[in-house]
């Protein structure tokens, strides 16, 4: 037995810890949905969440009714917090895609655990983001339908060379696959969910969403081919989300946004955000909701791993903006250097900017530091807080000294600017919270093929053996 | 309604409404609902909702109300309607076209200036003006004053009517009851009746105060504004022996001195035109004058300065003396003694430019400055040659105005006042604090009458206010800077119940005392007889009298021989004016005597009087007034204070208008406010503004909250302020200005009105809490900080170029030497799509293009406020200022360069939409709301336009501008009416820019069309281009070769902003030249380096390596 104990290890390295089965694993994570009372502590934070999205409604309809000039957005910086903010979740975004996408094309295992609930958030991060382009916009009940590409009266079309429709577009898909990604991925859970509930409503929404799963091998088929179709789609759509989103910046002439660098260096931005997100979220996760066994400590030294790697892409990326900066010989673009660095007003960004995302993360190459929960998730914050201050340093700091000195004037928020910010984190929350009650937060299937019985190769268990295994636990459920 | 009581009542009801007039029916109703009667039978009716019955009108009352109506309207049954009669134009007035503009000649006085102008006007309704081509004093061109006098006459908080202690009342009972007063006061000639007025030059009021003096000789008739000229016509005096007004002909000047003048703010734009027509380098004429300014706080003269020299007020006198005697002034001696270089090499080219030099001395200046520059003037040969004297316009001027308003508050003090009518002004705002015209002395002064547009601080402490007329609404003359008389007809009928100034002083009269100021004003030009003059000779002589020579070269203004067309700007005068009076000028043109009917229609048509300037006075200055000693105002505290008119709200009296609030100070772009101004150096020794960026050449200090309230960055000390002894009640806000000499604080008029409306109450300090009869302008005192800083609202917080090649500024002979070492290379070549492909569509049709000649511009932001008025741009207030969110699509950048505590410039650039031709704003439009037309405008879709902003952040120029909020009123009537009909109106979330006045553009070439043939150049004519006093804006097709601006564009001064961007820009400028004197000590030889590349190398050069 040891050596199979070794090499269990060795395969797969404490993805799954303890000592579970099949039955245990379904028992675990569906109970947290179906038989456990919901825990005093999830009233406390779905309330906190839930004020500070009202926070948001307000808000938008003081928004609505007043227009975009209740925040700081001003003649040179025309914009500011809205597209920053919508820059940063949609960067958030990127790791849950990532993570199910790309890692499932690599037949990385240790995504398994991770992947529903980074999925989840990439699709409320996505719904935070999609919010600002629309919002943003001086009159948003016309940007509605005029930005979308439809036979009109009018014989007008959008302008196609516009990044900003190129936005549209690559959100709206973005966000429509990785819903169905994610709603694909949760249908045999569902099923599962279906098949234990006892209250019989929820056995009817249950019952509902599974769309008549029964976990026939013709079932498991269709499901493996379609998952991966949409694996396939999600990937290339990993990297042109964001790299669409920095055509925004980087078509448009302004020194600082002009870059060629842009697409690749917001992706590892949006990989880098994204993981620190998911960190943020699964270190309190696992712990109150006592999932260690599943997500594992060897996830968060990967997840560490990921974010230190993108996050020095990303630091690569400063470099080279300032050594383009210089390279290009053009004054407007010296200069912008320079003012973004030390000569600016806002020079404190940038350096704020380099402590969160470049110093900060140096700590994870040491064990120490990636071993422990505390400090991965108050690095993780920080990474959050400068890869927000990214997009401000990148959006502002450029906006505010362009071309011509006599235009050039000082952007602050306004509390507006803070409210609708603060309440997308609200929104993003209660959509979390409800989700974390109501969804099974990792992905039962998923993880049940993690166990040494799912492994057709293991010593100790042949293929049979394994597929009796696998039906006696579908019988007993 | 059951009972039978509530029966009795409701037929009683019935029977009330019914028994009265049928045809009052509704308004019966609604008089009934308020009797008490009503409301006891609808409280018993309703008797619980009777409480709501009484709030208002909510939702529920409105339908309780409907059903009412209705029930007693079926019971009254069928009413016949009042009959309404429709009367549709059957002779439809003459000239009148629904639709189409008209135009009329008008004049607005400012100071006893007159300037000469056209009001556009749309079925009845004014709504652009522009300035008079045939008149003297604006030839075509506007000041801000007249551009903002449109909105001034809108002003919905203009006095409405008669009040009697601020209760309305009738003009009749106003007439009866100063009438019984002025019988009173028949007795003993008019003792006890004073008249205060401000500068009048109207022949028709002189006309009629002289006619009052016979009636009343005893009566005093007082003239006093805060900007005057005083020392103008003391410093003749001592000069001459009796005042006079001196004329300058600045166009026949090669080297102009200004002592403190500043020529170019204000409302002469006769001035800034001549100094452009003298500064204007052409292929013609290869030499430009030359301008030094020695002045005391930094002024737009002294910005656009060849050579400038900063002194104290202190110093004028002496520094004055010291020129005079470089110049070789007999008897002049100094002891002035710093910057003997400076003063003897500039003296020695007036000396060398004999007879075509001249020193204009400031009207805040000192006599003795005014009569040494008359010595001056005469030493140097200039007298008849560029400058004239001629009688003052406005009598009583061997009295001061401030000796004027002493002898009246010593009458009042003393009790001799019985009767103190006050025509204009604001006296108890703006006389000095030693003679305040104060409630005190108000309630001294017996019957006190008022004429103002505004109910304003003087109204408010008189027994009668009487809402004067606006100059659009009403009849009267005036005379222009060099005499010509100007007619001033009304646009609209009075908008309130208004009388002018005429009407008012035709009360006094036993006779015809009820007369309309047509009536008054036609007498007596009927009684001086208008001359009669053929169009042409009147024009030749008016050139020879009052402008000889002048605009002999062409000028964009001038008007081709060849135009018989209706032009919006250029043929406006030609326009008939649908009034009876008017008739076609062809007509009058005729031969033959004419009868003054005839006279009298060109002269109003032509809004001037033929041959009605003065002749010019031969006089000799002596110099016997040297060993006058200079008055100067009593010394104490260690700064020295200047006071000084402000550029936007002038002596406040535009206290109220929206446009000039927010009209950026030309030199440091401050709005809505008046701050101290503050030398550098002065400001860190004192530690004022510590925070302040030296290298953004700005006056506050920096700043950012990350919780914006107020927005802004600009945050400014507040001090308390001590002039003379008196100390300001508001608090100060400093400004640091560079330019300004050390130790030398200015203070600008015009603030801190407690009375001006809404848009102008509470805004800054008031200088004349202050001011003082004996230091007018400058005196003594000191600042002391409060410890407090306030926000300013300031629309250009940069003024350093960075070393950008944005506003090109050239050293003459350096320009002469190397004439392409400013060529730019076009980069569009380089560009993935074949140039000429694109071009094909726009070679079939125009291809409009505009220039601005920077070496021309003078910065006076007329052309800001033409634009504004022009295309319906809204006021958006200090806040949004501070947040910097102002609307203006055309602005003027300001730089300074070199040392902050000895800086050139600011220099100025009027910045617009340049109409790219491949404009980075239209690719990243994502809704294509911003699209090129055909004939190469980059036009803007409000309709379309989303509002995501992504066109002005790619617009490298930031000439765009957003509706952050809804910034456009749209409730208020007045401004309905005052809006162009011809431009939209935006609403809020949608970017607007510079179209070029595609409107005008489509005006012309609709009228071309009709025509068949072309639009001719020179035919459509921007706002801003039509206002521009210096005519450094062109206008025109490009693909017409024989047109101006294609001439233009082929000049080597010509450049693009920001060529390397590669957005070939529609728009172009015209490098400014600096004529430096080499000898100067203060010479700067241009760069060296600069020229290196002068042969151009094609292949290499990127543009904006020029300068």
């Amino acid at each position: 037995m040891q050596d199979a104990k070794d090499l269990k290890q060795k395969l797969h390295p404490s993805m799954l810890d303890g000592d579970h089965d099949y039955a245990s694993v379904t028992d675990k994570i569906s109970d947290i949905t179906l038989k456990k009372r919901t825990p005093f502590g999830w009233f406390i934070g779905f309330g906190l969440a839930f004020m500070v999205a009202q926070l948001l409604m307000f808000s938008v309809i003081w928004l609505l009714a007043n227009g975009i000039g209740i925040w700081g957005n001003n003649q040179p910086v025309g914009w500011a917090f809205d597209i920053i903010n919508f820059v940063w979740w949609i960067g958030i975004g990127h790791a849950g895609t990532l993570i199910s996408a790309i890692l499932l094309l690599m037949n990385q295992k240790w995504r398994t655990s991770i992947n529903r609930f980074a999925e989840a958030m990439t699709l409320f991060a996505v719904a935070c983001a999609a919010m600002f382009p629309l919002l943003h916009t001086g009159r948003p009940w016309l940007a509605a339908y005029w930005l979308f590409p439809y036979p009109n009266t009018m014989g007008i079309w959008p302008n196609f060379r516009s990044p900003l429709i190129w936005d549209v577009f690559a959100v709206s898909t973005y966000a429509t696959v990785s819903a169905l990604f994610w709603y694909v991925g949760l249908i045999p859970d569902f099923a599962t969910l279906r098949d234990r509930a006892k209250n019989k409503y929820f056995k009817f929404v249950y019952a509902a969403l599974s769309w008549g799963w029964r976990g026939s091998a013709r079932h498991w088929h269709r499901y493996e081919i379609t998952y991966l179709i949409l694996a396939g789609l999600s990937t290339p759509l990993v990297l042109s989300v964001h790299s669409i989103v920095s055509f925004d910046f980087s078509v448009s002439q302004v020194p600082g946004w002009h870059a060629t660098i842009f697409p690749p260096y917001f992706v590892a931005g949006a990989v880098f955000a994204g993981f620190a997100m998911v960190l943020i979220l699964c270190i309190p996760l696992r712990r109150w909701y006592r999932m260690q066994d599943f997500i594992t400590h060897q996830h968060l030294v990967y997840m560490a791993k990921v974010m230190l790697a993108t996050g020095l892409i990303v630091c690569y990326g400063y470099a080279m903006e300032a050594f383009f900066g210089w390279y290009s010989a053009s004054q407007y673009e010296v200069f912008m250097v320079k003012n973004r660095i030390w000569e600016g007003p806002y020079w404190w960004s940038y350096w704020l900017l380099i402590f969160c995302n470049g110093a900060s993360i140096q700590l994870l190459w040491f064990e120490r530091f990636r071993n422990s929960e505390f400090w991965l998730f108050t690095i993780s914050i920080i990474v959050s807080v400068g890869m927000w201050l990214e997009r401000f340093v990148i959006i502002v700091t450029s906006l505010h000294r362009d071309f011509l000195p006599s235009s050039w004037a000082m952007y602050s928020p306004t509390m507006f600017d803070w409210s609708m910010f603060i309440g997308t984190i609200g929104l993003f929350f209660t959509l979390l919270f409800l989700f974390v009650r109501f969804v099974p937060i990792i992905s039962i299937f998923e993880v049940r093929t993690l166990l040494p019985e799912a492994h057709e190769h293991g010593h100790h268990q042949d293929f049979e053996e394994k597929v009796n295994t696998v039906q006696e636990s579908d019988d007993k459920a | 309604m059951s009972s039978p009581a509530s029966k009795t009542n409701f037929a009683s009801i019935r029977d009330s409404i019914l028994s009265q007039n049928g045809k009052e029916y509704w308004r019966s109703l609604e008089e009934q609902a308020d009797t008490p009667e009503f409301r006891k039978f609808i409280s018993e009716e309703y008797p619980h909702e009777i409480e709501e019955w009484d709030s208002g009108l909510s939702r529920r009352n409105f339908v309780k109300v409907m059903g009412a109506s209705l029930a007693l309207a079926g019971l009254s049954g069928c009413v016949i309607q009042p009959p309404e009669k429709i009367v549709p134009y059957v002779k439809p007035v003459e000239g009148m076209l629904p639709g189409t503009a008209n135009f009329f000649a008008t004049a607005m006085s400012v100071g006893g200036v007159a300037t000469g102008l056209l009001a556009k006007s749309y079925e009845g309704r004014p709504v652009k003006i522009e300035g008079n081509p045939d008149h003297p004093g604006s030839r075509g061109a506007t000041d801000i004053f007249a551009q903002a006098s449109l909105l001034g006459m809108y002003d919905p908080d203009r006095s409405q009517e008669t009040t009697f202690r601020g209760n309305p009342k009738t003009w009749e009972s106003f007439m009866t009851e100063v009438r019984a007063s002025i019988e009173q006061n028949r007795a003993d000639g008019g003792a006890g009746v004073r008249f205060l007025t401000e500068t009048v030059t109207s022949p028709t009021l002189i006309d009629q105060f002289a006619k009052i003096k016979t009636e009343f000789p005893n009566s005093k008739w007082v003239q006093y504004e805060p900007v005057n000229q005083d020392n103008v016509f003391a410093g003749t005096k001592m000069a001459f022996g009796a005042p006079a007004q001196p004329i300058y002909k600045l166009e026949k000047a090669e080297r102009i001195l200004s002592l403190d003048a500043d020529i170019f703010s204000g409302f002469n734009v006769a001035y800034i035109k001549d100094f452009a027509a003298g500064r204007a380098l052409t292929e013609e004429k290869k030499d430009i004058n030359r301008l030094y300014a020695i002045e005391t706080t930094i002024t737009l003269t002294g910005a656009k300065a060849d050579h400038r020299l900063a002194v104290k007020p202190s110093q004028m006198g002496e520094v004055a003396k010291a020129v005079a005697k470089a110049v070789g002034v007999a008897g002049a001696t100094s002891a002035y003694t710093e910057n003997s270089a400076w003063i003897a090499a500039m003296a020695k080219d007036l000396v060398e430019h004999k007879g075509k030099s001249v020193v204009v001395p400031g009207n805040n200046q000192p006599p003795i400055v005014h009569a040494l520059a008359h010595a001056m003037n005469s030493a140097l040969g200039n007298i008849g040659e560029t400058v004239v004297y001629a009688e003052p316009m406005s009598p009583g001027t061997d009295k001061t105005q401030v000796e004027q308003l002493r002898e009246l508050i010593g009458d009042i003090d003393a009790g001799r006042v019985k009767m103190l009518v006050i025509l204009g002004g604001n006296p108890v705002y703006n006389t000095p604090a030693d003679l305040k015209l104060n409630a005190e002395r108000m309630k001294k002064a017996g019957t006190t009458v008022h004429l103002g547009q505004h109910f304003d601080e003087t109204a408010e402490h008189c027994y009668w206010h009487v809402a004067e007329k606006h100059f659009l609404e009403s009849w009267s003359d005036g005379r222009a800077y060099d005499g010509t008389v100007s007619l001033v007809q009304p646009l609209i009928a009075p908008l309130y119940d208004g009388k002018s100034i005429h009407e008012v002083v035709q009360l006094f009269f036993k006779e015809g005392f009820d007369k309309k100021d047509h009536d008054i004003v036609k007498e007596y030009w009927q009684k001086a007889d208008i001359k009669s003059a053929s169009p042409v000779a009147a024009k030749v002589e008016n050139k020879t009298e009052a402008k000889p020579a002048a605009s002999a070269e062409a000028k964009p203004e001038t008007k081709p021989e060849t135009a018989a067309v209706t032009t919006p700007v250029a043929e406006v005068a030609k326009k008939e004016a649908p009034k009876p009076e008017a008739t076609p000028a062809a007509a009058v043109a005729g031969a033959a005597p004419k009868s003054f009917e005839d006279n009298w229609r060109k002269a109003v048509h032509d809004g001037v009087v033929p041959n009605s300037a003065p002749a010019a006075k031969t006089l000799t200055a002596t110099t016997a007034f040297m060993s006058q000693p200079e008055a100067k105002p009593a010394a104490g505290g260690s700064l020295e204070i200047s006071i000084l008119p402000d550029p936007s709200v002038y002596d406040g009296r535009f206290a109220n208008n929206g446009w000039l609030q927010e009209l950026p100070n030309p030199l440091n772009k401050v709005t809505w406010e008046n701050v101290a101004l503050i030398s550098p150096r002065t400001a860190k020794k004192l530690g004022i503004n510590l925070n302040n960026d030296e290298r953004e050449y700005v006056g506050g200090s920096q700043g950012a909250s990350f919780i914006n309230t107020k927005g802004g960055n600009q945050f400014s000390d507040l001090v308390t302020l001590k002039y003379q002894g008196g100390e300001i009640q508001k608090p100060v806000p400093m400004w640091i200005a560079p330019g300004q000499p050390d130790d030398v604080v200015t203070i600008h008029m015009g603030y801190g009105r407690t009375r001006a409306g809404k848009v102008g109450t509470g805004l800054g300090y008031s200088a004349f809490d202050v001011m003082r009869s004996d230091a007018m302008n400058y005196g003594f005192g000191e600042i002391a900080k409060k410890g407090e800083t306030t926000t300013v609202a300031s629309t250009q917080i940069h003024f350093n170029m960075e070393g950008r090649d944005l506003l090109r500024v050239w050293d003459l002979e350096d320009y002469k030497a190397h004439p392409d070492m400013g060529h730019q290379h076009d980069e569009y070549p380089k560009s993935m799509y074949p140039y000429e492909q694109h071009q094909a569509v726009y070679n079939e049709n125009y291809k409009w293009a505009m220039s601005i000649d920077l070496n021309s511009c003078v910065g006076c932001n007329a052309c800001v406020l033409a634009c504004q008025s022009e295309n319906n741009i809204p006021v958006v207030g200090k806040e949004q200022v501070n947040r910097s969110r102002e609307m203006n699509w055309l602005r003027v950048d300001a730089y300074y360069s070199g040392d902050i505590n000895d800086p050139e410039g600011p220099h100025f650039q009027p910045v617009l939409c340049m109409q790219c031709e491949q404009a980075p704003c239209e690719v990243v439009c994502p809704v294509h709301a911003t699209v090129h037309s055909a004939e190469g405008l980059n036009d803007m879709v409000y309709n379309r336009c989303v509002g995501t902003r992504y066109c002005s952040n790619n617009c490298p120029y930031k000439v765009r501008r957003f509706n952050f909020l809804l910034y456009q009123d749209w409730n208020t009537p007045q401004y309905k009416l005052m809006r162009n009909p011809e431009v939209s109106i935006r609403s809020r979330g949608v970017m607007e820019k510079c179209t070029f006045c595609t409107q005008r553009i489509s005006a012309a070439r609709i009228e071309a069309e009709k025509d068949g043939r072309k639009v001719r150049d020179g035919e459509v004519v921007t706002a801003c281009q039509s206002a521009c006093p210096t005519g450094a804006i062109v206008f025109g097709d490009l693909h017409d070769p024989a047109s101006k601006i294609a001439k233009v564009k082929k000049d080597h001064r010509d450049y693009k902003l920001l060529n390397e961007l590669n957005t070939q820009p529609r728009t172009t400028y015209m490098s400014s030249l600096k004529n430096q004197n080499k000898e100067m000590p203060d010479y700067k030889a241009p760069a060296p380096q600069k020229h290196a590349a002068a042969p151009i190398a094609d292949t290499k050069k990127t543009g904006g390596e020029g300068h």
